[in-house]
């Protein structure tokens, strides 16, 4: 029997079989992308074991195909035993093996990357500093209040958690969350006074002044989805209280495009008032302290601070083409002493503090359109060498191996 | 004779192409002359010519004006040079107006502006409609863009798309007319002295009516009116026709001729560009060449101090321009597969010879085209998807060579040619978008990263498609001849085996590469975008086919069907996915494109289908006797393990 699995598992014939369904897979999940959006695809057919029914230009295929997680570890497990078994010293494989070795490196590297990279956005205006970067996908409740003086104690509920929905507790916190409602894409509406309004979603802080409704998820790359859930927060004693929490009101840009849309609508002076509502401090008191909440973009804090200094943002003449891309920012670390300026442009990334800062988009501020603004792509991705290595070791491999034919080949010409 | 031959052969399609060098002397008005001036369009300097050029190509899908386009072919209709055509488009726009220039394929839209169907009586070719006999149908015109553009790219009719192509058209014809005067300029020159003589006035008026005192209402309507138009006239976009001031600081500063008008207002100076370009409107309006001749050459002696480089940089692309190096060897490509497939019919040296010889002239013009491209441009082979087109039929006819070089028997000749004639032909049909010139956007801006990755990928394909159409002459020669031997099919197979080898190579490193640039541009080594998707699928396909053949999976005919098949899933990644519309390589729908591929994919099929019929179906194989027909596939005993084949292939 373990003859048998290990002739399976060692066959080149099962390496063909294995390439074929990787060709079947790649076609069909890049044709998806069309359908169901690049990074929901991405998600159902490269980062699963097992795809469960497929969408075929527009069409729904209720087949299943094995997943990109299941196809790398075949192919790693069949590259890795057909070594095993038919390894030989020899020149003349000198240049299959530098190929094996090298694809398993990408293939680990692949993996490694999917479970530990992390990609955040830094988005300032020119003269304001950061320390964190935010997540442009992912959402979380957070509760603050102050500890002492100088600190502050924070706790952090990530959106999927109350996407759930049901109760939730922390030990950290003195209530009970409860979520009444989840919804993953929203849209506000200011609730005017003075007029027929129908029954907020919430009678306490920004639930008086604006409605949510729910919309659609969106699946596009270049739009976002913004949650918004309406929660009831249960103290240990007296009556519970509802809340509304969006993204809308915890993240800058979007309170910054609320005053802009209503600035247009109904003059800057009447833009700005809308948006103060927005943003006016929700809390609630329990056992004596005072909690501030938002939900916000998912933050990354750093031990180092980034300050946008000047934005670049050139065109060539006459048209909308993109020529040139930068952002001057000042890194203030006070853990090494550093206090440099440094320049991020397209192509030309900075690496920091195990970090990679890359120029992503630019813009103007909202409000003030002489404010250049940026948005730094941050990643963190410990085995972002492998692909490098890997391509130099197979690129090598497969030269020396295509040499070993030819000058072969050459050299049999000759002779005939 | 016959040694004498390919000699002749190559001596007189050199001899036409030498012929294209020189440049025709101008008659009368010094329109190569005036071609010749810098100015700035889609974000680039180019000479005029240029601009002529690039915009017939779009409006009328050629390089040349035919302005009698109802006669018949030798009925000699009056061909005139684009850069004519735009001389009076810009300069005498009552003229242009009436030339038949806009193409229009689709009858709907004919009948939706009641335009003439084919009627040599009245003068129309059922094709090619001029400004004046569109004018009357605007409305309806409008109507149908508005409904259109509101209609998501991928879901519009043909009819929607030809509607919107007509409106670009005639912006672009819009544009052209307000570059150096106002569309309804009457008499430019004398318009011009007068609005240089209101100036003062103007803004004396402007200035006390603005205070609220009494100015002269006729001076200050009459100054507005001027302003007004060149508002107008910088507002539709046409190119930069006025250099900077100061271009030693800065020589992005170019203006359009609106701008410059409404600088002098506030105070500036008369440019000289203005001047000099209402001089030649003037006597190009009044039919004066000797007048029209010296503006040209007064104009480009004052930009000769400042603006030396962009003057040469104008000669050298209408050179470039003139030679038509892709169109010349697309020509001589075509006679080399033609003479090459005769020599398969009596395997004739002489002809094969001829063949080969062709095949390095036109490989001289390619190469020379394509090395005269990146230095006027000062970038890499490969910037976009027309330039994807001209190396990949370049890095194919290298191959094809080389395998001549080495076997000597037509096979390499016929492969070159024909996918040097067939990507140079694609390529013409991608130069109908416009500007194939254009400037890279900044993520894009890396010389380091297009020379690298860009250029590895691209051999990639041009090998893949050697591979694939090595396979298509195997499958052609064996089903419908009897000229595949024995020794051809084994020498086709190794040849098969080494491209696949190569485009293996090639394809994985410039796919990795691609990683690479986008790690070091957005922090992502692989973001399963469809065109890397599309890379990737090339490297497992080769890699599928070197695995199946290590494995004894398949043999020789099974080595050709995938290889046929390589042939789809290469075009598919060239073209398919950016038809896809999605992710950060996607260049948008293209409609007429998306059938030639569909095509494409059905002829590699039915090649495929011929290529799994039995032995007995095959011409080539009817005769041999069934142990040396080239193994079928499947028909092979135990052999499951490689290494052997490993070792021997």
């Amino acid at each position: 029997m373990m003859d048998r699995i290990w002739a399976f598992l060692t066959s080149l014939r099962l390496t063909v079989v294995l390439l074929a369904f990787s060709i079947l897979l790649v076609f069909v999940g890049t044709v998806a992308q069309a359908d169901e959006g690049l990074y929901q695809a991405q998600e159902r057919y490269f980062k699963h074991w097992i795809v469960w029914g497929f969408s075929f230009f527009g069409h729904k295929v209720p087949l299943p195909l094995p997943g990109g997680y299941l196809l790398g570890m075949m192919l790693l497990a069949n590259l890795v035993a057909g070594h095993i078994k038919r390894f030989e010293w020899s020149w003349r494989k000198l240049g299959i093996h530098l190929t094996h070795v090298g694809i398993i490196l990408l293939l680990v590297g692949q993996l490694t990357t999917d479970l530990f990279s992390r990609e955040t956005q830094m988005r300032f205006a020119e003269g304001e500093t950061r320390h964190y970067s935010e997540s442009a996908m992912n959402h979380e409740l957070v509760f603050i209040a102050d500890a002492d003086a100088d600190t502050q104690e924070l706790v952090a509920v990530p959106a999927r958690l109350l996407a759930r929905g049901g109760e939730l507790r922390h030990e950290r916190l003195p209530f009970t969350i409860r979520v009444k409602s989840w919804w993953p894409n929203s849209e506000p509406a200011f609730r005017p006074p003075m007029q027929q309004n129908g029954p907020p979603l919430a009678p306490n802080g920004i639930g008086r002044h604006f409605d949510f409704k729910q919309t659609p998820e969106t699946r596009k790359m270049e739009d976002r989805n913004i949650p918004t859930a309406v929660i009831e927060i249960v103290p240990p004693k007296g009556p519970p209280g509802a809340w509304v929490v969006s993204a809308w009101a915890g993240d800058e840009t979007l309170v910054a495009a609320v005053r802009a849309s209503y600035s247009r609508q109904a003059g800057p002076e009447m833009g700005n008032q809308i948006g103060d509502r927005l943003i006016e401090p929700q809390t609630v008191e329990a056992n004596g302290r005072k909690w501030s909440f938002t939900l916000r973009p998912a933050r990354v804090y750093n031990p180092f601070s980034i300050t946008l200094l000047k934005t670049t943002h050139k065109v060539y003449p006459g048209t909308d083409i993109p020529k040139d891309f930068r952002s001057r920012v000042r890194i203030e670390n006070p853990q090494t002493g550093e206090n440099r300026e440094v320049e991020v442009f397209m192509n030309s990334p900075l690496r920091y503090g195990g970090l990679t800062f890359y120029q992503y988009q630019m813009g103007r501020d909202e409000l003030d359109a002489n404010r250049g603004t940026s948005t730094l792509q941050v990643v963190r991705n410990p085995s972002w060498l492998t692909p490098y290595a890997g391509c130099i070791i197979v690129g090598v491999g497969l030269l020396v191996q295509f040499m070993i034919h030819l000058v072969g080949f050459v050299s049999r010409k000759r002779a005939v | 004779m016959k040694k004498w031959l390919p000699f002749i052969v190559a001596a007189a399609m050199a001899l036409w192409v030498l012929s294209t060098v020189r440049a025709p002397a101008d008659k009368d008005f010094a329109y190569t002359e005036f071609g010749r001036l810098p100015a700035v369009f889609n974000g680039r300097c180019q000479p005029l010519d240029s601009v002529a050029r690039n915009s017939l190509l779009q409006i009328r899908e050629k390089q040349a004006a035919n302005i009698e386009p109802w006669k018949g072919e030798f009925e000699n209709p009056k061909l005139i040079p684009a850069i004519e055509w735009l001389a009076a488009v810009m300069m005498k726009p009552e003229v242009a107006d009436a030339w038949q220039v806009f193409r229009i394929d689709h009858p709907e839209l004919v009948s939706l502006l009641k335009l003439p169907e084919k009627d040599k009586e009245k003068q129309s070719d059922g094709k090619h409609y001029s400004w004046n006999q569109m004018q009357p149908s605007l409305d309806a015109l409008e109507k149908e863009t508005k409904r259109a553009s509101k209609v998501e790219g991928a879901h519009r009719t043909p009819f929607d798309q030809a509607v919107l192509k007509l409106q670009q058209r005639l912006m672009l014809y819009t544009r052209l007319k307000n570059t150096l005067q106002p569309q309804d300029a009457q008499d430019w020159p004398r318009e011009l002295a007068e609005y240089e003589k209101l100036i003062v006035p103007g803004m004396a008026a402007m200035h006390a009516q603005q205070a609220g005192k009494e100015h002269d209402k006729a001076v200050l309507e009459k100054f507005f009116g001027f302003l007004q138009r060149f508002d107008t006239m910088s507002g539709v976009e046409p190119p930069l026709v006025v250099p900077p001031h100061h271009p030693e600081r800065s020589r992005d500063g170019w203006m359009r001729m609106g701008e410059a008008l409404m600088e002098m207002a506030r105070g500036g100076k008369l440019h000289e560009a203005a001047r000099h370009y209402a001089a030649m409107a003037g006597a190009f309006r009044s039919g004066k060449p000797d007048e029209f001749n010296r503006a040209v050459d007064a104009y480009r002696q004052t930009l000769a101090p400042k603006l030396g480089p962009e003057l040469t940089k104008a000669d050298r692309e209408c050179f470039f321009n003139r030679l038509q190096p892709f169109y010349i060897s697309m020509v001589i490509y075509v006679l080399a597969f033609l003479l090459a497939c005769a020599s398969w019919v009596n395997m004739s040296e002489p002809l094969r010879r001829s063949a080969v010889y062709l095949v390095a002239l036109a490989f001289i013009v390619h190469t020379a085209g394509l090395v005269f491209r990146m230095w006027l441009e000062s970038r890499p082979p490969v910037t976009n998807l027309y330039s994807s087109a001209i190396f990949i039929g370049w890095g194919a006819v290298v191959l094809g060579m080389v395998l001549e070089r080495f076997y000597r028997d037509g096979i390499g000749t016929v492969v070159a040619s024909a996918v040097g004639f067939i990507t140079l032909i694609i390529a013409h049909h991608l130069s109908l978008g416009g500007d194939t010139m254009e400037m890279m956007r900044a993520v894009l801006d890396t010389n380091f990263w297009l020379a690298t990755h860009v250029v590895t990928i691209t051999i990639g394909y041009s090998s893949a498609f050697v591979a694939g159409f090595l396979a298509v002459i195997y499958v052609l020669r064996g089903a419908f001849t009897r000229t595949l031997s024995e020794a051809t099919g084994a020498a086709l197979s190794r040849m098969v085996y080494g491209i696949v080898c190569f485009a293996t190579l090639f394809s994985f490193v410039g796919t990795v590469l691609g990683g690479i640039w986008a790690d070091q541009s957005w922090g992502r080594f692989w973001g399963w975008d469809p065109k890397e998707n599309g890379a990737l699928i090339i490297v497992l396909w080769n890699a599928l086919i070197l695995h199946a053949r290590w494995s004894g999976t398949i043999r020789e005919r099974g080595l050709m069907n995938m290889a046929i098949a390589g042939n789809i899933v290469t075009s598919w990644s060239w073209f398919g996915v950016n038809m896809l519309g999605i992710g950060l390589h996607s260049y948008g729908f293209m409609d007429a494109a998306f059938w030639w591929l569909m095509a494409f994919v059905v002829s590699q099929l039915a090649l495929i289908a011929i290529g799994l019929l039995p032995d007995d179906w095959w011409l080539s194989l009817r005769s041999r006797p069934p142990s040396s027909r080239g193994g079928s596939d499947g028909k092979r005993g135990k052999d499951s393990n490689g290494d052997s084949k490993l070792a021997s292939a």
